[in-house]
């Protein structure tokens, strides 16, 4: 796997990512890259290591070893101002909205503006109005996170992300704990918001629907390794019985190892089974 | 086998007790790295180009000092008219009784305005900065600050701060204001005499080398409440329950940590 020089820039790249909790491996070598305006899907079951590599990818946690390199720069290398800089340039989507919940969703929209701009506040309200309607929530400036259904604090959650025209979007799980319909509606937005800003986005899911409509790329992730990393027809093809599970929603397989089982069985932990998801 | 059983135990409760005071120091040194980080946003936010704004001091002074002025005036009245019913029967006992006003304005100004205040505000606002912040972690309000570039120490750590800093020593004075007045209340009729001699005694006896023993104090704890919150705030996990507890524990932290150091403080500079 050399990795020379390209001339595609890439918007984001993981080289040899590898992560431990405690002594128990969670990512192992870890690599993939997101091209300029592309869509990648990072997709796994519960416990394969999604929100780990999503954190890396946020910088809000160091890896054991491997470069996590956004827009060109080394997560790893950057002093704390040219970090600061380099996340205004991004955005995050949390999986529970993560809205500051004693500020109104205008507030919460215009809170990035107000911290790193030198904006007058009509300005500001302007763009923060602006963005409401991108995600379909003219109205709403006013209310508290508390007052908002699921669907909308996603949006909310959205249009915070969006609102300095990040060059790279992160969304965690976007359409978890939605019913279809709205989930579907989330879907169309992040599509919306790729074709209409150009932003390259990174989705982190479980939901293989959401995943096939909006992917362009799909990375699978399960227990902690890159088991595929390709297009949608690619993967939708792959022969592959791994990933054929994860598509048909299989249950994964039995243990491989029956010593390893009685061993547990016998209450021995010395030998705890790399990246398997406790339950 | 016994033995080896017991060597058993011993070295799990050495490994617990290790844990435990790595833990311990890990916490304090995660503390005294908020206090320097503070220190830096105040000297050096607005170069960074993120200023630490006035609004939130403002909102947070309000809620600390304001909020706590009714209990903070209630509990120091009552402490300086128990201070006075103590201080009149065992000063009699010698037939010192007129010296009363001496050890009750010595007591409330150097020691229980502050201790009483600092408890206060601890258990009101310690704790709540502390489920705030541990509520904001668990909603990953915080990894969303950290996220938009905003520091969460500038944004949320620096503003409480200082609003304790300020607030907590006015809320002492008070407390000393209220204390030695009710205290006046019982004095000056037991003494036979008026309540303008007793001002009069205490305006003379009370140095301002006593009130600033009292009000260095209360920056102290001031201080110490503020990184105790936040400190168990940042290191809640486990949703709300985890929450729940780490507020009571801040509250325990924070009223052990301001009565150990004004012991300390006491013995350093009183001799
Ligand atoms: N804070 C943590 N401490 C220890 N182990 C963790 C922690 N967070 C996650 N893990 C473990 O890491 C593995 C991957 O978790 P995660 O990245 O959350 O997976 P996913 O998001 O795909 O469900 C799981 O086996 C989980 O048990």
């Amino acid at each position: 796997m050399s990795r020379s020089s390209q001339s595609v820039a890439h918007s984001v790249e993981v080289i040899d990512l590898n992560t431990h909790y405690g002594d128990r491996q969670i990512l192992h070598n870890v690599s993939l890259e997101v091209k300029q305006g592309e869509i990648m899907v990072i997709m796994g079951g519960s416990g394969s290591g999604k929100t780990t590599l999503l954190n890396h990818l946020l910088g809000l946690m160091p890896p054991t070893s491997g470069t996590v390199r956004i827009l060109d720069q080394d997560l790893g290398r950057l002093t704390p101002l040219e970090r600061q800089k380099l996340r205004t340039r991004t955005g995050v989507a949390f999986q529970s909205g993560a809205l500051f919940s004693s500020m109104s969703i205008g507030d919460n929209i215009a809170l990035p503006l107000r911290e790193h701009t030198d904006l007058d506040p009509t300005t500001i309200g302007i763009m923060t109005r602006l963005k409401l309607e991108v995600v379909s929530l003219a109205g709403f400036e006013n209310l508290k996170p508390a007052e908002l259904s699921g669907g909308m604090i996603k949006r909310a959650a959205l249009a915070r992300a969006i609102v300095m025209d990040p060059e790279v979007l992160f969304c965690d799980e976007p359409s978890a704990g939605l019913d279809p319909v709205v989930a579907s509606s989330i879907d169309d937005l992040i599509l919306r918001l790729r074709d209409a800003m150009g932003m390259s986005i990174v989705v982190v899911t479980h939901d293989l629907d959401s995943t096939f409509k909006i992917a362009d790329r799909i990375c699978v992730l399960d227990k902690g390794k890159v088991l595929a990393l390709d297009t949608v027809e690619a993967i939708r093809a792959s022969t592959d019985t791994r990933i054929q599970n994860l598509l048909n929603r299989r249950t994964e397989e039995a243990e491989p190892d029956p010593d390893a089982y009685l061993r547990r069985l016998l209450g021995d932990t010395s030998t705890p089974p790399d990246g398997t998801p406790r339950t | 086998m016994a033995g080896g059983l017991g060597v058993d135990k011993l070295t799990k409760m050495l490994d617990r007790l290790g844990r435990w005071a790595v833990a311990g120091v890990a916490e304090f040194g995660f503390g005294a790295a908020l206090v320097g980080e503070s220190v830096f946003w105040l000297a050096m936010g607005r170069k960074r180009r993120q200023p630490v704004r006035l609004g939130p001091v403002v909102a947070q002074a309000m809620e600390i000092g304001i909020g706590a002025l009714p209990i903070v005036t209630v509990l120091s009245g009552t402490i300086g008219i128990m201070l006075a019913i103590q201080g009149v029967y065992s000063l009699k006992l010698f037939g010192a009784e007129s010296r009363v006003t001496l050890g009750v304005a010595m007591s409330t100004v150097r020691e229980f305005a502050p201790l009483i205040t600092g408890i206060l505000v601890a258990g009101r606002s310690g704790s709540a900065l502390a489920a705030r912040l541990g509520t904001m972690r668990i909603n990953q309000e915080i990894d969303a600050l950290t996220v938009m570039g905003v520091s969460p120490v500038r944004f949320l750590v620096v503003p409480a701060l200082v609003a304790m800093m300020v607030m907590l020593p006015c809320l002492t004075l008070w407390a000393d204001l209220v204390g030695l007045f009710t205290a006046g209340l019982y004095i000056a009729p037991q003494l036979g005499s008026t309540m303008g001699a007793y001002v009069n005694e205490v305006t003379s006896l009370v140095q301002m080398n006593d009130m600033l023993h009292g009000l260095a104090k209360s920056v102290i704890f001031s201080v110490l409440i503020t990184i105790v919150g936040v400190v168990n705030g940042a290191s809640v996990s486990g949703g709300a329950e985890g929450v729940g507890h780490m507020t009571t524990r801040s509250v325990v932290h924070a009223i052990s940590a301001i009565v150990i150091t004004d012991m300390i403080f006491v013995f350093m500079v009183t001799r």
